[in-house]
């Protein structure tokens, strides 16, 4: 990487007996949309509070622009943070909530105000400058969190997974307003989510955490197609996942001895992921093809999910477009007939 | 049809509670008014002639002067060691927090006459009994816990992280301190003002016992009712009864609108 901005090297946490963080190394670039992922309890909101300082690391460094921050006290840093509860000072309106920062910094009145003013009309909210922020809905007091952080021009913005108290339409709203800003400031932004489709959509970079440790770090493209280990082929999109040996060029399993790349020596234990999109369901027998029957189906609008039971009860999934649907007549116990074409599956050596 | 007639019964006699309450006290005010010397039944005509001679006597106007420096002494007092413990309560782990608590909110449970005494006692040995702030250290010490009380609610109330927004957008602790926590506790700080000054005005036992010769008003009232009927006692007791009610429905008017709402 050529210019790090923030490098957390050797990065230990622990909480008495506890270990939140075990030896987290992480470099993220200038101008870098990074989110980290992972399910709760994976240590990614301590990794992102020893950013900002909130947090000391039992050990390791954290450094910002070459300088040690360990013990550079929050205040100093230059860290904001937009919080998962926004944490808002009620006592304060929207513009007074702006303004905050440049307070604390001695900026003067005239000078607040109008910088203030400035990122609430950047962020459409300038109408609700002087209401208070009880009374702002929720996308208007995460634009008033926003602007509270930004409005000192830092280099690096830190969420703590500030849309996951938003409805579905904001949040995808929302979204849009932080790949649009993250682009016009070119600034660094750490994004901590545990949602896919949020890292998905936004990241540069996506670092997958999983039990205190980093187990994947990729653009979201790789994590999605080529997932790098059984964690990451579970957690991210929705793959099929069977367990096999490697018999040189294909890969035998339960159901099967499949054609794939990338195995390990002949003999060795390897994971073949095909994801359920990549999936092709027919009702008519194939060469090759799985038998399988129908045993649910999960409808999120665009695309369905087919859940399937082979011969030997393995659950397949399948992604199939709602549209494709009619011709396939599906009703539970329908018989189908699964295959993949040989470049869909990816291979995991380790077990 | 019998509910109503239960809620007829109930106000009756919610009704009857507040008479007996509040009767004496109305009648102590009524009294107050009555040109008649005793406070006897058919009541005499109108006069403010009491008030009048308790605004023309030095010595009440000397003990009003001396209850208001203690009660406003008291209030400051008590109102800040009260947020400072309830600071450190919301602010901190430690060991031995539930006795700390415990040991904070234990001299509203003493007897006040053994409080009294006890104060007495230790100010004499400490050299510092029979001034006027003897009593503003004993009902310091009184009134933190209820400060204590309602700020320590509010401050339940915080999202726990608010403070470290503001340490996270440049203020040092204390800054944040000021800027943050103060204006988040501001009207519990009122409240906790106005009771602990209320409580103070109307304290007799403690002040009688370490005040020596700077009489606060309950003192003066009790030297005057000893000495004869007098019915400017009635109007002593009016005014400091509307003082006190004052100060209280100030506080209640904060913590219920403020404090009990967010």
């Amino acid at each position: 990487m050529k210019d790090p901005l923030v490098v957390l090297s050797g990065v230990v946490k622990r909480f008495g007996t506890f270990t939140a963080v075990h030896r987290l190394d992480l470099e993220i670039a200038q101008g870098e949309f990074i989110a980290i992922m992972g399910p709760s309890g994976c240590g990614k909101t301590t990794t992102l509070r020893m950013i900002a300082g909130l947090e000391t690391p039992s050990e390791g460094e954290v450094r910002i622009s070459g300088q040690v921050m360990n013990d550079v006290p929050v205040h100093e840093r230059d860290t904001p943070l937009v919080w998962q509860s926004l944490a808002l000072f009620p006592f304060l309106n929207a513009r007074e909530n702006v303004e905050f920062g440049l307070r604390m910094r001695g900026v003067d009145t005239v000078e607040r105000r109008r910088r203030a003013m400035e990122w609430l009309e950047r962020l459409d909210i300038g109408a609700f400058a002087e209401r208070s922020v009880d009374t702002l809905s929720g996308g208007q007091r995460q634009r008033v969190a926003l602007a509270r952080s930004l409005v000192t021009e830092p280099r690096i913005l830190l969420l703590d997974e500030p849309l996951s108290a938003l409805d579905a339409h904001l949040v995808i709203r929302m979204q849009g307003v932080l790949t649009r800003l993250q682009r016009e400031l070119g600034i660094t932004f750490v994004h901590v989510t545990h949602s896919q489709s949020e890292a998905l959509a936004m990241a540069d970079r996506i670092v997958i955490m999983s039990e205190g440790r980093v187990v994947q770090i990729g653009r979201p493209r790789e994590i999605y197609r080529t997932p790098g280990n059984r964690f990451v082929a579970e957690f991210v999109g929705r793959n099929n996942i069977l367990s096999g040996i490697s018999r040189g060029d294909a890969i035998e399993t339960a159901l099967g001895t499949f054609p794939a790349a990338g195995l390990p020596a002949p003999g060795r234990p390897a994971t073949l992921v095909i994801a359920a999109d990549l999936v092709e369901i027919s009702q008519a027998p194939r060469d090759g093809a799985i038998p399988c029957s129908l045993i649910s189906e999960e409808f999120v609008g665009a695309t369905v999910t087919l859940f399937l039971e082979a011969a030997d009860g393995t659950e397949l999934k399948v992604q199939v477009p709602e549209r494709a649907l009619g011709e396939l007549n599906q009703h539970a116990g329908s018989r189908y007939h699964l295959s993949w074409p040989a470049d869909a599956g990816h291979v995991l050596t380790e077990t | 049809m019998s509910g109503r007639i239960a809620t007829g019964l109930l106000l009756g006699w919610l009704l009857l509670v507040f008479v007996f309450i509040f009767a004496p006290i109305v009648a102590s005010v009524i009294f107050s008014f009555n040109s008649d010397r005793f406070p006897t039944i058919p009541l005499g005509s109108f006069t403010t002639h009491w008030y009048d001679t308790i605004f023309a006597d030095a010595e009440i106007g000397e003990a009003a002067r001396n209850s208001i420096i203690v009660s406003l002494s008291t209030s400051v007092i008590a109102t800040t060691l009260g947020f400072a413990t309830a600071y450190t309560d919301y602010r901190y782990r430690f060991r031995f927090k539930g006795p700390y608590l415990a040991l904070i909110l234990l001299p509203p449970t003493i007897p006040l006459i053994i409080m009294a005494l006890a104060m007495l006692a230790w100010l004499s040995w400490i050299g510092a009994s029979g001034q006027l702030w003897s009593i503003i250290i004993a009902h310091s010490v009184l009134t933190a816990p209820f400060a204590m009380a309602i700020l320590r609610l509010r401050l339940h109330q915080i999202d726990p992280d608010l403070e470290a927004a503001a340490w996270n957008l440049g203020s040092s602790e204390w800054r944040a301190l000021r800027s943050v926590i103060l204006p988040f506790c501001r009207p519990a700080i009122i409240s906790a003002a106005c009771l602990t000054a209320a409580i103070s005005f109307d304290e007799f036992a403690v002040a009688w016992f370490v005040s020596g010769l700077n009489k606060t008003v309950p003192v003066i009232i009790l030297e005057i009712v000893q000495g004869n009927i007098d019915p400017q006692v009635n109007a002593i007791g009016s005014l400091v009864f509307l003082t006190s009610m004052t100060l209280v429905v100030l506080a209640q008017l904060f913590f219920i609108a403020r404090v009990g709402r967010a």
